[in-house]
């Protein structure tokens, strides 16, 4: 990832709730191109800061550039250049995927082409298939579709596998590395490690507000182990979700 | 970059909310089914119209034209074993319509009759259906005589025409007023409720348009179904029932664009409850508080003149009267903007209060 881009620059960023500070002054940088996850436990932080800069919320302190412009300042123009991905948003239930893609075509002010757009997330088949009836899986895939819409330069994943079943996280990986391979940027959050050691290329872990580490998933299993740890348990050359996948398949379900 | 327009965005929502809408049950029954029920309900029995009841005063001529042919029209009560007194104790509870004396006339010159009829603002409805009544008598009347020059009888000018009041034009406005008043108050608190909760406004923030764009979006799709609603229902009832549009086309129009002022009133209402409710429970009974006591009291099955008067003030003060009373005026005596001015105020007032209150209790997260 170099010579290195920044698409974000987060500096010093804080966001307090009366008493609770739920973010704590964290930087960071997110490349171009990469996919970058925020790691850590509940209430850590991880979607405080995403949907800081999603412009979805406000600061108490810091500054959050998108593409060098102010989220504080510029969050209209910000709108038009991301793909926001909402833990459990939902859309009017009783629409077709193509009406919903419709909606959002007009929100962005952008003439996309539906099918080419459900082909992506492998939802051709749904097209005209109403929002209520999709699986959970479909409707994550949907949900990312959404955020390509406008072509965006960054699409921010608030956990998006959370809740799905190993073939439809499978699925979503693949989707997802897909549009990084496209070009765009990905931000993620997740607390599932094999999701972010497979799919990111740099993770910052966050505990109560703080960011307590920062580089590729090689790089801080490398540290871990050069400081002398190893596991407990000797490592099998599969383990119980390979068993799982490799008997129940890894193709698109028809959920 | 392109220059973004916040009127495509907003479109796309009120397209996207309109489907949403007209797969809804509950909007088709509240706003179609329901009003139509009552219609064809009311359609089907009120063949002959509603009772007016009229008082004659003690001082009046008892043997003539006017008198014979009042006595023999269907729908009119003549009440004649009152004293004056007892008579405009009644008018004034509205318990009889108007007071009429047949005064001869004791000039040469001019018609042989004075009709002079005292109608009661307890009454106003039937008030003034008694005087388009009268006239249309007294046009018959005068028609029958072969010298025009010698009028049987004159009642005061009045810009009313006469012509049947029936059911049907009592009943269509207070049906097309009260689904606009449940579309309203019901329709937007659900709607703004789970949108809410559900995050698909959420994911509307995340996208450039601005946050009074997507209210007017969602407003203006349930405008559009709630004027299809009322078109379909006015059609209804003038095509199947009779039902009085004085003007024709114009009063129609005139009929949608006070619906269109109610909506918009008590979709303030819909944006308080869908703040205060808490979980989705408590919208219909919140939603109730609004509509239930309108639906009583503000004239959609029985003229509030029906009422008790210690009730009648209460009555006066609910903005579904006013929308009520205004379509009646407009749809039956072909009244004016000017002429319901004083109900557009009212209405208008309701606006302010609830948008004021809206504004306070209204929550986009």
């Amino acid at each position: 990832m170099s010579p290195a881009n920044a698409v974000i620059k987060v500096e010093n960023l804080t966001k307090k709730y009366q008493q609770l500070t739920a973010v704590n002054g964290i930087s960071f940088e997110v490349y171009e191109g990469e996919v970058f996850g925020l790691l850590g436990p509940n209430g850590a932080g991880k979607t405080t800061t995403l949907e800081i800069m999603e412009t979805l919320r406000e600061q108490t302190s810091g500054k959050v550039l998108i593409h060098g412009l102010d989220t504080t300042t510029h969050s209209n123009e910000i709108k038009q250049l991301i793909g926001v991905q909402l833990q459990a948003a939902n859309y009017y239930p009783s629409l077709t995927l193509l009406e919903l893609v419709d909606l959002f075509a007009g929100l962005y002010n952008q003439q996309p082409n539906p099918e080419e757009l459900l082909k992506m997330v492998a939802l051709e088949e749904k097209a005209k298939a109403k929002y209520k009836e999709l699986s959970g899986g479909q409707k994550q895939r949907f949900s990312i579709a959404t955020t390509l819409i406008n072509k965006p330069k960054v699409i921010f994943l608030d956990e998006p596998t959370t809740g799905l079943d190993p073939q439809a996280r499978r699925n979503l990986w693949e989707l997802i590395n897909n549009i990084r391979n496209e070009g765009t940027t990905v931000v993620i959050t997740t607390h599932y490690m094999d999701e972010a050691e497979n799919l990111c290329d740099r993770v910052a872990i966050m505990e109560r507000g703080k960011i307590i580490a920062l580089d590729s998933p090689d790089n801080l299993i490398d540290n871990l182990v050069a400081s002398g740890f190893e596991r407990i348990k000797s490592v099998k050359k599969a383990n119980l979700e390979d068993v799982f996948l490799h008997l129940t398949g890894n193709e698109w379900q028809v959920e | 970059m392109k220059k973004y327009s916040q009127l495509t965005a907003m479109l796309a929502i009120s397209k996207a909310s309109f489907r949403s809408i007209t797969r809804s049950p509950s909007a088709v029954v509240f706003t179609l089914l329901f009003p139509l029920i009552f219609i064809l309900v009311f359609g089907f029995l009120g063949g002959n119209g509603i009772t007016l009841e009229l008082g004659i005063h003690s001082g009046s001529d008892g043997k003539n034209e006017v008198y014979d042919a009042l006595k023999n029209m269907a729908g009119i009560k003549l009440i004649e074993d009152k004293s004056d007194d007892a008579l405009y104790k009644e008018l004034e509870k509205g318990r009889i319509d108007a007071v009429l004396n047949i005064r001869m006339n004791p000039d040469a010159e001019g018609p042989r009759y004075f009709l002079d009829m005292q109608t009661s603002e307890a009454s106003m409805d039937k008030g003034s259906v008694l005087q388009s009544v009268m006239e249309n008598l007294v046009n018959q009347l005068n028609l029958k005589d072969v010298k025009p020059a010698a009028k049987i009888a004159e009642l005061r000018p009045s810009r009313v025409k006469g012509r049947k009041y029936s059911m049907i034009d009592f009943i269509l406005p207070g049906q097309l007023g009260f689904s606009i008043l449940s579309t309203g108050v019901f329709g937007t608190a659900f709607v703004f409720f789970n949108l809410r909760q559900t995050l698909v406004i959420k994911r509307f923030f995340a996208t450039p348009i601005r946050k009074p764009f997507i209210i007017m979006g969602e407003a203006l799709s349930r405008l559009v179904f709630s004027m299809l609603g009322a078109i379909f229902i006015i059609a209804i009832g003038y095509f199947a029932f009779g039902f009085t549009l004085v003007n024709g086309f114009i009063t129609a129009l005139m009929m949608l664009l006070l619906a269109a002022i109610g909506l918009i009133v008590f979709m303030g209402f819909g944006f308080i409850i869908s703040g205060l409710a808490k979980n989705e429970s408590m919208i219909p009974p919140l939603a109730n508080i609004i509509t239930l006591p309108q639906f009583l009291l503000s004239g959609t099955f029985f003229p509030i003149e029906s009422f008790p008067s210690w009730l009648q003030p209460v009555c006066k003060a609910l903005p579904l009267t006013y929308l009520n009373d205004a379509l009646r005026k407009v749809a039956f005596e072909g009244a004016g903007f000017a002429d319901i001015s004083s109900h557009l105020l009212v209405m208008l007032l309701w606006g302010v209060i609830a948008y004021a209150l809206a504004t306070r209790f209204f929550r986009w997260e």
